[in-house]
């Protein structure tokens, strides 16, 4: 009885406030230092518009760009694909694989992205002849290989967690109404777990996308001149604060982009439970 | 909660009341340094800044009778943090160049050694020219005048830019690099170390006055005319009494000062 009553009470919407309560004067009064803010961020750039900074710096801010898009289109990728059997591990029931991804998503998501990259170049850099012996020097000798692995690891671990999340999410019942109309197992996660699953893990691949996007603003450290690195040589150079301007700018419509794209792309993946 | 809040407000304005008595006592200038450039400034495993600079700095300070405080910042965004007054003048060993006096006044040099390359010990690199680097290699802090220098005169070579002399340096050491470049003091101090036992000074480069500036100066805000004239009085000051050279000395076996 009591537990109708409640559901009722939560339903009944509140009601609309009318006329000028302190909340509404200052919901206006923030959104107006908002535009404020954004105003004078417009007035700034406008005034302090240096055409010949720009021109000066428009090439290696583009291939900053272009590293960064890279670098991030490639880990992600391969953090996919390494994310598979990291998932497989972490649901499974075999002790020691579930230990040994329990052990790395626990590893890569508890330290940060920058000691991983720093360990990676420098500390394995350190390590050159036992490195030398087995032949993988040539790839941790250069910076940009060692960009992509440090980012793939990072990034395999999120995604790992996504994954089984996701599968997770998909109720129990499923498998065993596929089992019993005759399905393997495969057959199952393919058809119809993996569909229902997809959508789940959608907005949460979108989020990690994004959160690489801006991650890999470190990566110069070694010596990889992404989007940041430009601008910090920049910045060096001319110490005008408009090429961190620059930098954020490009940045948030990257981020905006994805923002859109991972939108468009569920709605068309949640057409049927539309009503 | 009313006596708490009271008892918090008298102590704040009780402990105010005691900073302001014992700033106006003696004045305290914040110095902002690095903390990553042995021999000149750098933080030891226990937190502790020790250097030249650091050592300069302090013979100032007590010849200017003011009390100093030193704050460690990144390189790359050392001259904005003197701008937003985080501190009030720079002693990190930084060049005087035309580049940086558009944005901060300087004093005059505390001192003035040329910039070197350094390569591993069997490098077929002869010298400094041009032509002995191409197609090699090289590292050097961005934001520096050796990684400006680089850039302008080594266009056959790969520059690759790093965010202090420590990560080149273990670079070089693990043979990712050719050769690196920068202050001859930096560098040689390194190479007194394990690490870089690997490797060994090709060259000295001849400065370039429009790069290299005209030495190592104490940075402080545009306008701070009277802060300048007042370390320009020190350095004068400490030159003379013989304190200079006493701290050139524990670091340096030649005289750092230059010409």
């Amino acid at each position: 009885m009591s537990a109708v009553s409640d559901a009722a009470a939560v339903d009944i919407p509140p009601p609309v406030e009318r006329g000028w309560p302190g909340r509404r004067i200052a919901g206006h009064v923030l959104v107006g230092v908002w535009v404020l803010l954004g105003l004078a961020l417009a007035v700034y750039l406008f005034t302090a518009w240096n055409p010949e900074l720009f021109d000066r710096w428009k090439g290696p801010y583009l291939s900053g760009l272009g590293i960064t898009l890279l670098l991030v289109a490639i880990s992600t990728v391969l953090g996919a694909i390494l994310s598979i059997p990291i998932a497989y591990g972490r649901m499974s029931r075999n002790r020691v694989l579930s230990a040994i991804a329990y052990a790395y998503v626990y590893f890569f998501r508890g330290t940060p992205l920058l000691a991983q990259t720093f360990l990676i170049y420098y500390g394995l850099g350190s390590f050159r002849p036992q490195l030398e012996m087995v032949g993988l020097w040539t790839f941790f000798r250069e910076a940009w290989y060692c960009a992509i692995l440090a980012f793939t690891l990072n990034t395999a671990a999120y995604q790992a967690e996504i994954l089984r999340g996701a599968i997770e999410s998909v109720g129990r019942g499923q498998w065993e109404g596929a089992s019993s109309l005759g399905l393997s197992k495969w057959q199952t996660l393919r058809m119809v777990i993996m569909p229902q699953a997809l959508i789940v893990a959608l907005r949460p691949y979108g989020n990690e996308l994004i959160l690489m996007i801006k991650g890999s603003a470190i990566v110069a450290i070694i010596t990889v001149y992404d989007l940041m690195g430009v601008t910090r040589l920049a910045y060096s150079r001319s110490f005008d604060f408009q090429t961190y301007i620059w930098a954020a700018i490009i940045y948030l419509a990257i981020v905006e982009l994805l923002r859109n794209v991972v939108e468009l792309i569920e709605r068309r993946l949640t057409r049927h439970l539309r009503r | 909660m009313r006596i708490t809040k009271r008892l918090a407000l008298g102590l704040t304005a009780a402990a105010f009341a005691f900073g302001l008595g014992a700033a106006n006592a003696q004045e305290t200038l914040r110095i902002g340094t690095e903390g990553a450039y042995p021999p000149f400034n750098n933080l030891t495993s226990d937190g502790k800044l020790v250097g030249f600079d650091i050592d300069i700095a302090n013979a100032l300070c007590e010849e200017m009778k003011v009390k100093c405080e030193f704050v460690t910042q990144d390189w790359d965004g050392i001259i904005p943090a003197l701008q937003a007054g985080k501190f009030d003048a720079i002693i990190a060993s930084m060049s005087i160049t035309e580049e940086r006096k558009q944005k901060v006044d300087f004093t005059h040099k505390y001192y003035n050694t040329p910039s070197a390359i350094v390569a591993p010990k069997d490098t077929d690199i002869k010298g400094v020219a041009k032509e002995d680097l191409a197609g090699k290699t090289l590292g050097a802090a961005t934001s520096t005048t050796h990684y400006n220098y680089a850039e302008k005169t080594y266009t056959d070579t790969t520059l690759k830019g790093y965010p202090t002399s420590q990560e080149f340096l273990l670079d070089i050491a693990n043979g990712r690099l050719d050769a690196v470049t920068d202050d001859v003091s930096v560098l040689e101090e390194w190479l007194k170390t394990t690490d870089g036992a690997c490797c060994k000074v090709v060259g000295m480069i001849t400065p370039v006055p429009e790069i290299h500036g005209e030495g190592a100066g104490i940075a402080v805000r545009k306008g701070e005319t009277a802060l300048a004239e007042k370390f320009n009085a020190a350095i004068d000051a400490i030159r003379k009494s013989g304190k200079y050279k006493e701290i050139n000395d524990k670091y340096f076996p030649y005289d750092v000062y230059g010409g």
